[in-house]
């Protein structure tokens, strides 16, 4: 065996595993505020790399549609939450996730509609390309950079949730609603913020996975599974939870592919029925909480 | 009168099923249509047992049709099985087997979880289909598969012709329609709603829900099971896409389409899905964007479904 290449892959693991991360992170904080599923998570994701391309093909700037299609994909959150969800608050908690299920359907056509039935290649920009010398590898620059802005967002996101007055909000909100709304706040527009919020960062993973995994209409589906999967390991609506499972999840997939590639897809699943017998709330979850 | 006819389905439901169903295939364009609304029905009727009465949202239904489907079809195109009965019941106790540990596993978690876990399952059923190429045909699905005759004591008929296919399936289906009914009127059947009203109400009386729960998806899978068997038959193949997490979702739009926890429901939520992509796919290939957004607009505005609001609106005294 080739310690290079597998060196490699635990870092190509690491990548994936931060996109996991962001978009488990969404799902989560989502969860833990309004109590809502949102299934079309991954369909987020996928509008995040079209919008993506889209901007790109307009500006011709990479930098620009890094920063512009996860805010586009924010204000189309806001716009779901206002439309769509609003009404369904109050009802089972299921009928959100059966919302988000048909809009996600809606979505994945509509693109399809829009930017045909073929995948579109999204090249990095001319900076990010090569690879670099790590000393024990040699590694693409892109997703090392894929890596750093992750890092930067994950900590920018940790710090709003615990050192500004709307992150603690946020965060009293998602423990105890009727308290947080005794005391005077509305929470409604802290919904809205939330889910935004997550599906800028479902935006974001998306935009940053175009140039490595291809932008087709259908790339949020198994993400979405796979960060349902971060999430039950993780534990639901626990944040430090969604970082330690994405990036197990992501080492899960890409060390099965380097040594047993046709296990690859089925990992994931075997390895979350292990962590449910072992700890059924998840790594980090509380038994009773958020169910 | 109308109030006269609902009271009538409402005390002899399976009656009513076997009559609305041996006069169906005159009334819709074209036979195979019939057959598939019985036999997708039949999928429904299983998604309804979990979630219209007990309350579990699952998202991995593929898992136990694909599993009825592979196992009935595998019994014929690899195994050479030449008993109908025994093709059928293969599928049937395959779903049912798959039901049993699958359900032991999502049943540790409930709520939102419970969802994505059946999903997961299923999405690992899907991709062991897919790689056990020699068993399932993979990527190209499982061919081959021809109708056996269907064999009863002193006779044996050919089922090949679809109208005769479509009144054996309407017996099986039935026959599944009187058993649900029977489910439901038991105490069993009792139990399970009220653990979808109230689990821990229904923990307090002294029941154990758990194994309530864990019960109901084994006849959840066991209806699915039959209904997929019957696909398979139906179609002579069976594609991987059965096992895929789309069925799944198929399953659940159509059943809220007729309005869960109805009796009928399922079948008037089958018969709605196949008749609007019968008709939409002849305009536009974007059958996806118009079934996902009618079906956003019933979780919205109908979430009793089509079945569930005629009931409500024809009489005040709910006639479940």
């Amino acid at each position: 065996m080739d310690p290079s290449a597998l060196a490699a892959q635990v870092f190509t693991g690491l990548v994936l595993g931060l996109i996991f991360v962001l978009l488990a992170i969404g799902l989560s904080l989502i969860f833990g505020l309004m109590t809502v599923v949102n299934f079309s998570h991954g369909a987020f994701y996928m509008l995040g790399a079209y919008f993506g391309f889209f901007v790109f093909g307009l500006t011709g700037n990479f930098w620009i549609a890094l920063v512009l299609a996860p805010v586009m994909v924010g204000v189309f959150g806001f716009i779901v939450e206002r439309v769509l969800i609003r009404p369904l608050y109050g009802r089972s908690p299921d009928d959100p996730l059966l919302l988000t299920f048909g809009l996600s359907l809606v979505l994945v056509e509509a693109v399809r509609i829009i930017w045909g039935k073929f995948g579109l290649t999204f090249d990095p920009p001319k900076a990010l390309a090569g690879a670099v010398d790590l000393g024990f590898t040699y590694f693409p620059l892109y997703r090392l950079f894929v890596i750093g802005v992750t890092v930067v967002v994950l900590v920018a996101l940790w710090a709003f949730l615990t050192k500004t007055p709307v992150g603690l909000v946020i965060r009293a909100g998602s423990r105890d609603p009727l308290m947080v709304r005794a005391l005077g706040f509305d929470l409604s527009k802290m919904w809205l913020l939330v889910f935004g919020i997550g599906a800028g960062l479902a935006g974001l993973a998306g935009v940053l996975a175009g140039p490595m995994r291809g932008v087709y209409a259908e790339m949020g589906v198994t993400m979405i599974i796979d960060s349902f999967v971060v999430v039950v390991v993780g534990g639901m609506g626990s944040l430090p939870g969604a970082v330690v499972a994405g990036l197990l999840i992501g080492q899960v997939v890409s060390l099965t592919t380097f040594f047993v590639p046709k296990m690859a897809e089925i990992m994931v699943f075997i390895f979350m029925a292990a962590i449910l017998l072992i700890r059924p709330s998840g790594l980090f979850g509380e038994e009773g909480l958020m169910e | 009168m109308i109030d006269r006819v609902a009271g009538v389905i409402a005390r002899h439901p399976v009656l009513a099923f076997f009559v609305v169903f041996a006069v169906f295939p005159f009334v819709v364009p074209y036979e195979s249509l019939a057959s598939q609304v019985l036999i997708y029905g039949l999928f429904a009727l299983g998604f309804n047992l979990l979630y219209g009465y007990t309350g579990l949202l699952s998202f991995g239904s593929a898992a136990y049709w694909g599993l009825g489907a592979y196992g009935t079809g595998i019994a014929i195109a690899k195994l050479g099985v030449t008993s109908l009965w025994l093709a059928l019941a293969t599928g049937f106790l395959a779903a049912g087997l798959g039901g049993a540990i699958i359900g032991m596993f999502c049943l540790r978690r409930r709520g939102i979880y419970f969802a994505m876990l059946t999903l997961a399952f299923a999405q690992l059923l899907y991709f062991v289909g897919f790689h056990l190429a020699d068993w399932t045909g993979g990527d190209d699905g499982l061919r081959g598969i021809t109708r056996p005759a269907l064999t009863l004591p002193g006779i044996s008929i050919s089922i090949d012709d679809s109208t005769r296919f479509y009144y054996f399936a309407l017996v099986i289906v039935g026959l599944a329609v009187a058993g649900l009914h029977r489910i439901l009127r038991s105490p069993f059947g009792t139990v399970l709603q009220a653990i979808r009203e109230n689990p821990a109400r229904a923990a307090a009386c002294g029941y154990d829900i758990q194994r309530v729960k864990w019960m109901s998806f084994v006849f959840y899978a066991l209806f699915m099971g039959l209904a997929g068997g019957l696909e398979a038959l139906r179609l002579n193949v069976v594609p991987i896409e059965s096992l895929f997490w789309a069925t799944s979702g198929q399953v659940v739009i159509m059943t809220l389409l007729g309005g869960a926890g109805t009796f009928f429901g399922p079948f008037v939520g089958a018969a709605a899905w196949l008749v609007l992509e019968d008709r939409i796919a002849v305009i536009t290939e974007s059958w996806a964007l118009v079934i996902g957004g009618i079906f956003v607009l019933f979780v919205i505005f109908l979430p009793k479904g089509i079945w569930g609001t005629l009931l409500t609106r024809l009489s005040p005294r709910s006639l479940g």
